[in-house]
């Protein structure tokens, strides 16, 4: 597949946890006391592999580039409103509505990247910034007629769908891929364990493994040697003679399109959409999925979003009774204190863990968690002599 | 005539927050070169100062009063704040009316620590960084405020009343010679359009008229050199940094009365507050004056009915769109200058 070895076996990883997730994400049994922490249900697996596809094609724009961009939601909104005019439009069937999706978050990058990477550093930051809160705020108001303003866009009975020809009545109309309903799933239960596999779900794991290949391939071309020179030093890519914004373009363009088809993935996942997916702190959250991960690495993003996106579910979901069961073991005093000192963390304070957590990742470890890893990888490995070179992580000169 | 006169005054609060944090944030650039995503934050909690200190003010226990009874025919139990029993009821009651301005005097001194604890505590350590570390810290930082501020205040905005003298409106049409009520204006606005041009000017005379003044001036224009004359720049700058949060925060307290602070009013601000720096130019700390107030006005007149036929939509986006324009034709901002973040 033209990749070398080691992205190789990488590649291998991501499709066995893919493949596998179900599984992995269903650790413990149905009822027991942490029944709370399973992800496997559809709709997050679901989250956190589109979610993973969006953060991989932010990391090509800012992981190799170094344009941090704080408008991508745009694009992922732009991708998911082309997606349900064709689910009303032309069919149900996904495949469609993804293309398109993709197609036009493409033509829609390609505009406001020729605009916005006329200026570098924190002006293209707010440039993209303004471009996506004006998306934002034309879906909200004029574009109505478009978007649906804040009721949103659903597929409905009496949508003309030429392709699908007419609805039995009283039946809804439900995504799917050539006939495959999305929502279908089956269970399976082995003991007190149940686990789900979902059609939407591995539909949308199997894009996002062409497109994590697809990102590998990018990282290890020419073209992704020519995006890295570009944030080392642009200057000195100019002085040899060599145009950047092309480059540049090609990137933003790739990553847009990377965001639509994450749209239109969330489009045909819950064939809903609303104007507050482009909202600029949506673009925020994918900027931390980017960070947390460790941008500029292959594997650094996909672990950010399902980081973010499997806390955020489960996070948010823990509430003060359970608490006092977790801690019902101890004396009542320090259940009480510990009480009071965690509460502030979970259900609706999980943001706050996020911020905390997102400015910790900031400042000591600007590499992700990715780094992270290394840093504990190499600590075990200091103990035998090992002819690696000193760092593997190139730090790029600003 | 009297209509652009009234879009004009209108977008004079606006274009007076605008013009207030963005002189922050240009006052954090040029000095300490940090793009402080968290200034939307201070702004945010210079309100939530309002409000505390009216809580405070307004902090009760229960008597009971024996001259009245409830309907069971038991003395009523009425709850008195203790500002009564300090000052009695009259001077309590005056006090507890103009709780905003008299938070004033509450703010500065609370907003200037935050400023000095979150630049020696945080931002000193992301000067070496890249630009864009120092956004992801501060809006990190951003975050876990008002997430912080959520969880003592709550989620919903929290109505904080001007003072009774300045409840009204001011029939600006009568004074200028049109018919009557045809140019109302909140009196509350006037008066935060006052304060935010006495702000406005107390800077930019402290910068220009003190010794001080001109040692950050010098210290923003070369800032090796002014060390190398043996002058400890840092010290002044984080002092600046303290000045410019207070600047945030006291734009805040005397906003709190036109909108109820909620939570995240911070972060509304702080991206038309970016775009106004940009505009006005990075570094420039008369261009984000000028690029807030012309802006606030631009916003104000694009939501007039007559602009809004034949342009629908156009005060939703009047704002980035100037941005995207003034920055792709005028690269430097309205009035920045040369060699400022040109990267």
């Amino acid at each position: 597949m033209g990749l070398t070895k080691k992205d190789f076996t990488l590649l291998i990883i991501v499709a066995c946890l893919a493949l596998f997730a179900p599984f992995i994400l269903n650790p413990f049994p149905e009822g027991s006391a942490m029944a709370q922490f399973n992800a496997g249900y559809p709709d997050l697996m679901q989250r956190l592999v589109i979610f993973g596809i969006f953060a991989i094609g932010f990391n090509i724009l800012f992981g190799l580039t170094g344009y941090l961009s704080f408008g991508h939601a745009a694009f992922l909104g732009v991708g998911s409103y082309a997606a349900i005019w064709m689910m009303k439009l032309l069919t149900m069937n996904v495949i469609p509505a993804i293309i398109i999706s993709v197609l036009v978050a493409g033509l829609f990058s390609l505009l406001v990247g020729w605009i916005s990477l006329r200026r570098s550093g924190i002006y293209f930051s707010i440039l993209t910034l303004a471009f996506a809160q004006m998306s934002y705020a034309l879906a909200y108001s004029v574009l109505t007629p478009i978007t649906g303003g804040e009721t949103g866009l659903q597929p409905k009975y009496t949508d003309p769908r030429i392709l699908d020809g007419a609805l039995a009545p009283g039946e809804t109309p439900r995504a799917n891929l050539f006939g495959l309903d999305m929502k279908s799933s089956f269970q399976v239960s082995a003991g007190d364990w149940i686990f789900t596999f979902n059609a939407g779900y591995y539909v949308a794991a199997v894009i996002m493994l062409i497109a994590f290949y697809l990102s590998i391939r990018i990282f290890r071309s020419p073209f992704g040697m020519m995006l890295r020179a570009v944030k080392s030093n642009q200057q000195r890519l100019n002085y040899t003679g060599l145009n950047a914004k092309p480059y540049t373009l090609a990137a933003f363009v790739i990553s847009g399109m990377y965001a639509g088809l994450a749209g239109g993935l969330l489009v045909a996942m819950d064939t809903q959409v609303g104007a507050e997916r482009m909202f600029w702190t949506a673009s925020g959250e994918v900027v931390l999925m980017t960070i947390l991960g460790g941008a500029g690495t292959l594997i650094g993003p996909v672990l950010g979003a399902g980081f973010i996106k499997y806390f955020e579910n489960i996070i948010s979901k823990i509430n003060k009774s359970i608490l006092e069961q977790w801690f019902a073991f101890m004396p009542d005093g320090i259940e009480d204190l510990l009480i009071t000192l965690v509460y502030p963390f979970i259900g609706k304070g999980w943001h706050l863990t996020l911020g905390i957590l997102f400015m910790l990742v900031v400042i000591f470890l600007p590499g992700g968690l990715v780094e992270g890893g290394q840093r504990v990888a190499r600590l075990f490995k200091r103990k035998k002599p090992s002819d690696d070179t000193p760092d593997g992580k190139t730090t790029p000169a600003e | 005539m009297d209509a652009i006169i009234l879009q004009i005054l209108n977008g004079l609060d606006k274009g007076s927050a605008y013009a207030l944090i963005a002189l922050g944030l240009t006052l954090i650039f040029g000095t300490l070169g940090v793009v402080n995503f968290a200034h939307g934050a201070l702004f945010m909690i210079g309100a939530f100062c309002a409000v505390t200190l009216s809580r405070i003010l307004t902090l009760s226990h229960t008597v009971v009063d024996e001259t009245k009874t409830d309907f069971l025919g038991n003395p009523l139990k009425v709850d008195v704040p203790y500002i009564y029993d300090i000052f009695g009821q009259t001077t309590g009651d005056a006090i507890i009316d103009w709780a905003v301005p008299i938070s004033i005097l509450f703010a500065i001194p609370v907003m200037v620590a935050i400023g000095f604890i979150m630049e020696r505590g945080l931002i000193k350590h992301f000067y070496k960084r890249p630009h864009a570390d120092q956004i992801l810290v501060t809006f990190g930082l951003a975050i876990v405020l008002q997430e912080i501020i959520k969880y003592f205040y709550g989620a919903n905005p929290i109505p904080t009343p001007a003072p009774d003298a300045f409840r009204g409106s001011f029939d600006f049409g009568a004074m200028l010679g049109f018919d009557p009520n045809t140019i109302i204006y909140p009196y509350w606005r006037l008066v935060y359009f006052a304060f935010s041009a006495l702000i406005i000017g107390a800077v930019f005379a402290f910068l220009q008229f003190t010794t001080f003044g001109m040692v950050v001036r010098a210290g923003m224009a070369d800032r090796e050199t002014v060390g190398l004359l043996g002058i400890n720049i840092d010290k002044r700058f984080t002092i600046m940094f303290g000045i410019a949060a207070a600047v945030a925060g006291l734009a805040g307290v005397m906003y709190a009365p036109i909108n109820s602070p909620n939570y995240h009013m911070g972060m509304d601000f702080l991206v038309l507050s970016f775009v106004v720096v940009v505009v006005g130019g990075m570094g420039s700390l008369s261009g984000a004056v000028l690029a807030g107030f012309l802006l606030g006005i631009l916003e104000s007149f694009a939501s007039m009915a007559i602009v809004l036929e034949t342009l629908p939509g156009i005060n939703q986006i009047i704002i980035y769109l100037v941005a995207i324009i003034i920055l792709l034709t005028r690269p430097r901002g309205l009035m920045g200058r040369k060699g400022v973040m040109e990267e």
